[in-house]
């Protein structure tokens, strides 16, 4: 076991981890954030996505001892004093879920996108979410949403 | 009988979804968010082989090792079922069904079969567990190849069957090989479409527990709640009024959470072994093998023709495979396409014929479309190969042979009651601008270059509102397909309605909100929609085949009606009138000619209530249900085209545009409508360039994981153009169609047919599905040769 | 989805993950942990131990070093693309860096750990074979560089021993008459390449002086294609040297691509290849 200290959504938790332990699994079933999902194995879907630090990460391929002293974002951050973040206001103006499972990483993935400056037209948003796999929407909503919260036309 | 008025307020606008509030904010309630006191994890050992002898189990490592609670061979649950997982359609009479329990005992028929389960303190234990059962395999001869599972002396599924074929299905008109033999023209054309994995991105899980006086609750990531509740008591035997069923927020299903799968009975059977509560959640490697699969059908297709063109006889013999067991619907999946070999043409005759077969595979079982996009996919090609052989325009083709008058009664002996056909191509050509297409398909062709480009069409009804109870019973599906809402008028003016659907993605609260909304005129915020929870729902079946908007919110109108003409009583009766003199209109009932003396609608809620000042004889409370049995299938169409581009140096294809019309009756919420094409097109599409489920010929999945079965991403897409024409549905009072599974129907074919357009000068006519780069490349270099 | 069990320390520089790593016969690095973590969450790997190197931020850096462009190991692909030293003195390798898998990849991975990890798929490993590169390896002894053409010595195995590590690539500064391409061709944008190309050439006065040309994901490991090369050197013209690009490779069969499809593949974007790089 080893002791670690993750800040997620601005709080400090001082965890005692397996080092197994994949990071979406200290978020889930350690922490009780169950926003964060888990959709596959081989680090393709995405739905596990949350910000380290600020940029868009997969928790299902980091140890949550490697999340040691870090600065975790999950979906359940986002919102500020109930109000939703652009990003998830947009999603659900654009229609942009049907099942939800996929929305939080895909949310998080596009926040990542937008705050690093890349979503500047449609074919970078949608270059930019490549490593986020939806199977309700068809992603044109998505890719709407994405658009209108980064200002582009 | 006075009529119900009310003003369309709400229904046919594109009301933003409630269900986003908690899905945005990850307070959506998966089942692997849930977890009970004392919960344990449940881990499937699974065969690796394709088909193999369990010649020997020892589970006393697995049991001895940390944390493990228990762990049992498939012989040592024998005892636990009462009966096998149900299959609930028995096709033929004369239909093979051989038995199939939650674990294999004796024989492990497809690779994933589950042999044993072990049970620990924590997923990961189970996990580390179930790889310290030593099992003794002798591994035997398998086949995932549906035509050589028929060959003799092929390796048999089910030895004690002596074959593998599950079922023979044919509907034939009269006479039907003669008027083929009389054609001018007889094209033929044989079809390969592969398995597709649906790849929900949740994958399954379930909750169990027992209680004392064995009360069960389970939570599955389930579409069919209801049926679930059925199949339990008939696996299990406990009585269905003591099982519970939830199905929680679900993360898509597509049709493979449609289904009664080993898990879930294996994890209440366990909880009550254990006393505690049981959790399994698949991984997604395991998904590709513990849960159904679409598809595998190697298809003949036959036309024939008067030398102008009009199809005077279509036939196709299909055979499909079944997998290695029959789930839930595995043997019905060829039937929901059955009628539409046809499609929107009127072909005087008609010949389908199904094959069912068994092969050491994943059980297939319904994939969203389930028989119809392999039945369009079969048309719509050979339209085009038709029309090469006419020398006919495709379309012109298409228009030629449409239906043009509805109700139309096909010869296969079910009618469309409605459709314009026409309508649909005629908006898709406004959309589609053919002839800037043409140009710049001529002007690359002439440069000679690498990129080229092609359109494809698929012009495409389908029948889908599942379905009409005694359609059902004559062709042997084992239950009904009503379905039923409760509506519930409270004291104080909010309404609770309860459907017997199972959304998972689909906004029916949202929806089904819009629809009361309109017909109490009520405000859409007073209307709660309760779902999934057969505690809360009594009566239902459940969502699937596009079936929820048209059964189920058609039971939601019946509701209401109900409520209304209730109301009405209590009103008429308050206010001294007739009930033919009060008009009902934006939540008010008022006296004809007397606008003053009215009564609103959550006013007489109160009344009903309080019962102060009810009409002799009439029960309290404002409250009614309605079952409703649709009487008819329901017919969405349309006209779809894809345009590619074709780089025929590397194979490599990118889809340009998706343009999409469609009818699917009056809309209840554009936004909603716009998302399920968008959905169903793109798993259409997928199927069409990237997606296929590969066996190697010993039966082994190669396809093992996302990073090999290729789902595509927003980066592999364009945006797509999408529009509706409307002719309403006379069979219904909302005049509404289905949706869910229409783009996936219509959109494979209008890819390949596109792709063959694109190669069609470099003598190229056919290319397997999935397109991929390599087969266009070798399509090219075949047909240069 | 969940590893077998193992150990974990942090290494609290790279001496003390060399000295870990030749104490623990059964020992990985752990860096971005995008190539070791996927393979054991499958359960394919299943080291005892893991040394996490990833809080190792001497070792993370975008230098100039004179005639070179000096990258450590631990740099992240995304800063390996962003890096405004690369992107004006060695493009390729920061063009490169921005195809590898899909953003949140980019924001772990590293240079070091793809390159160490010695898969033939992967682009990285391709280009700095182009560039003939050299790669920093410290041990217990200390530092030896090895030149890229003897760095991957097999399907994930390098010329990094057991108790050693990658500290350091050394990428040429492309002068202005350098032309460089890197073309991929992939089944989906975040996918492994089917096949990739990467062509460096060099030109004086309208003629190729020097023709690199390197290959993912066609043998064991990248791979030069030496023929071609040599044929561009001796005058060949693109479409002539493009044709022998497949000479010599030994591509493999799988869910993407036949090989037989792989050999035709690597010629054609070759020959794009060649054609990008000497028009940039």
């Amino acid at each position: 076991m080893r002791r670690v200290a993750l800040t997620v959504n601005g709080t400090r938790h001082e965890l005692e981890l397996e080092p197994r332990e994949l990071l979406v699994y200290v978020l889930r079933e350690r922490l009780g954030l169950t926003g964060t999902t888990v959709g596959c194995d081989t680090s393709s879907c995405g739905a596990c996505t949350v910000l380290v630090n600020g940029e868009s990460v997969k928790s299902c391929t980091m140890l949550g001892v490697q999340a040691d002293e870090l600065e975790i974002t999950t979906i359940e951050g986002l919102a500020r004093n109930g109000e939703l973040h652009p990003v998830q206001q947009a999603f659900h103006d654009h229609h942009a879920l049907q099942c939800g499972f996929c929305t939080p990483g895909m949310v998080l993935a596009a926040v990542s996108l937008i705050e690093s400056g890349e979503a500047t037209d449609e074919p970078a948003i949608r270059a930019g979410l490549e490593g986020n796999l939806c199977r309700c929407t068809g992603y044109h909503n998505i890719v709407k949403a994405v658009a209108a919260a980064a200002g582009v036309r | 009988m006075a009529i119900t008025e009310s003003i369309q307020t709400v229904v046919g606008t594109s009301v933003k979804r409630r269900e986003d509030a908690s899905l945005l904010r990850g307070r959506g309630t998966f089942v692997d968010n849930l977890t009970l006191p004392g919960t344990v994890y449940m881990a499937i050992v699974r065969c690796p082989y394709p088909h193999a002898r369990i010649v020997t189990m020892n589970l006393d490592v697995a049991r001895a090792a940390e944390g493990v609670v228990a762990a049992f061979s498939g012989a040592d649950l024998a005892e636990d079922w009462k009966g096998s997982l149900p299959c609930a359609w028995p096709v033929t009479e004369d239909i093979k069904m051989p038995p199939h329990f939650p674990l294999a005992t004796d024989e492990a028929r497809f690779q994933g079969d589950g042999v044993a389960v072990v049970i620990a303190s924590s997923r990961a234990l189970a996990k580390d567990a179930a790889e310290l059962v030593e099992i003794d395999y002798e591994p035997l001869e398998a086949t995932a190849d549906v035509e050589k599972a028929l060959e003799d002396g092929a390796p048999l599924v089910h030895s004690d069957l002596g074959t593998n074929e599950c079922y023979v299905w044919k509907l034939e008109t009269d006479d039907f090989q003669a008027a083929l033999d009389a054609a001018d023209v007889v094209v033929t054309r044989r079809y390969f479409q592969p398995r597709l994995i649906p790849n929900a991105i949740e994958p399954r899980g379930v909750l169990a527990q027992v209680g004392p006086s064995d009360e069960v609750t389970i939570w599955s990531a389930t579409q069919v709640p209801h049926i679930l509740r059925f199949a339990l008591q008939i696996v299990l035997g406990y009585p269905e009024s003591k099982i519970r069923v939830i199905a929680p927020d679900v993360g898509g299903g597509f049709g493979s959470k449609l289904d009664v799968y080993a898990e879930e009975a294996l994890a209440i059977a366990l909880a009550k072994r254990l006393g505690r509560p049981v959790k399994w959640t698949e991984e997604r490697a395991e998904n590709y093998v513990a849960t159904i699969h679409g598809r595998d059908t190697v298809h003949h297709l036959t036309f024939g023709a008067t030398k102008d063109g009009k199809i005077t006889a279509v036939k196709s013999e299909a055979t499909c495979a079944m997998g290695a067991y029959l789930q839930l619907v595995t043997p019905g999946i060829p039937l929901l396409g059955a009628w539409i070999y046809s499609g929107p043409y009127e072909i005087p005759n008609y010949s389908v014929t199904f094959t069912g077969v068994f092969t050491h595979t994943t059980p297939t079982d319904a994939y969203r479309g389930a028989g119809r996009p392999e039945a369009t996919y079969v048309l719509e090609r050979t339209m085009d190969a038709l029309a090469a052989e006419l020398g006919m325009d495709p379309l012109e083709l298409r228009r030629k042979n449409f239906v043009k008058e509805f109700p139309h009664t096909m010869a296969s002996g079910l009618t469309i009651d409605s459709g314009d056909y026409d309508a649909s191509l005629d908006r898709l050509l406004e959309l589609l601008d053919l002839d800037s297409i043409r140009s710049e398909q001529e002007a690359l062709r002439a440069g000679g270059g690498a990129q080229q480009i092609g359109v494809g069409y698929s012009t495409y009804n389908e029948m889908c509102g599942l379905a009409p109870s005694r359609i059902l019973g004559a062709i042997r599906y084992a239950v009904g397909g009503w379905d039923s809402a409760t509506i519930r008028f409270q004291p104080l003016g909010s309404v609770q309605v309860v459907t017997g659907t199972s959304p998972h993605g689909q906004g029916h609260e949202t929806t089904f909100a819009q629809i009361v909304a309109d017909q109490l005129g009520v405000d859409l915020g007073d209307v709660e929609v309760l779902h999934g929870d057969t505690a809360v729902s009594q009566l239902g079946m459940d969502t699937y085949g596009s079936r929820s908007l048209t059964v189920g919110g058609v039971a939601i109108w019946h509701a209401s009606q109900k409520i209304v003409d209730k109301a009405r009583k209590i009103v008429a009766h308050q206010l001294e009138v007739s009930e033919d003199d009060l008009e009902f209109a934006n939540g008010s009932f008022s006296v004809v000619g007397s606008p003053d003396r009215a009564m609103d609608v959550k006013a007489v809620a109160f009344q009903a209530h309080s019962a102060h000042n009810l009409p002799d004889g009439m029960e309290p409370g404002l409250e009614a249900t309605a079952t409703y049995d649709p009487p008819n299938f329901s017919w969405p169409a349309g006209a779809h085209a894809a345009v590619i581009e074709v780089d025929i140096e590397t194979g490599d294809t990118r889809l340009l545009r998706y343009v999409a019309v469609d009818d699917v009756g009056t809309p209840v919420n554009p936004m909603i409508i716009d998302g399920q094409i968008h959905g169903g097109i793109t798993q259409g599409v997928a199927a069409a360039l990237w997606e296929e489920g590969v066996y190697d010929e010993d039966a082994n999945l190669l396809s093992t994981t996302m990073t090999t079965y290729l789902v595509p991403s927003a980066a592999e897409l364009p945006s797509f153009e999408t529009a509706r024409t409307e002719t309403p549905s006379p069979t219904n009072p909302l005049g509404v169609k289905g949706v869910g599974e229409t783009g996936t129907i219509a959109s494979a074919p209008a890819v390949i047919n596109a792709v063959v357009d694109a190669l069609s000068h470099l003598g190229v006519t056919d290319i397997q599905m999935p397109a991929t780069p390599e087969r266009v490349w070798r399509a090219i270099e075949e047909a240069r040769q | 989805m969940i590893p077998a069990a193992f150990d974990y320390e942090v290494a609290e520089s790279p001496e003390h993950a060399i000295a870990l790593l030749g104490e623990n016969e059964d020992a990985k690095l752990l860096a971005g942990g995008h190539s070791l973590l996927p393979a054991m969450k499958l359960r394919l790997a299943r080291p005892s131990l893991l040394v996490d190197v990833g809080r190792l931020g001497e070792l993370s850096y975008v230098r100039d070093g004179g005639e070179h462009i000096a990258i450590g190991a631990l740099t992240r692909h995304q800063d390996v693309h962003d890096a405004p030293l690369l992107q004006e003195h060695c493009p390729i390798v920061a063009y490169t860096a921005g195809l590898i898998g899909d953003p949140q990849i980019r924001h772990r991975g590293t240079i070091g750990g793809t390159l160490a990890h010695g898969d033939p798929a992967s682009d990285l490993p391709t280009v700095i074979l182009a560039l003939d590169s050299e790669l920093v390896v410290r041990g217990e002894e200390g530092e030896r560089t090895v030149p890229s053409a003897k760095f991957f010595t097999g399907v994930f195995q390098t010329a990094v021993g057991p108790a050693e590590m990658l500290v350091e690539v050394r990428v040429p500064k492309l002068g202005a008459s350098v032309g460089w391409s890197y073309i991929k061709m992939s089944r989906r944008a975040l996918d492994w390449a089917t096949v990739a190309v990467a062509a460096v050439v060099e030109r004086e006065n309208g003629s190729l002086v020097k023709t690199s040309i390197g290959l993912t994901n066609m043998g064991a490991t990248p791979l030069r294609a030496t023929a071609a090369e040599d044929a561009a050197a001796g005058g060949a013209s693109i479409e002539e040297a493009a044709a022998l690009v497949s000479d010599g490779t030994e591509p493999s069969t799988d869910y993407a691509a036949t090989a037989e499809f792989r050999l035709h593949l690597a010629r054609v974007l070759g020959r794009r290849a060649l054609a990008e790089a000497v028009a940039r």
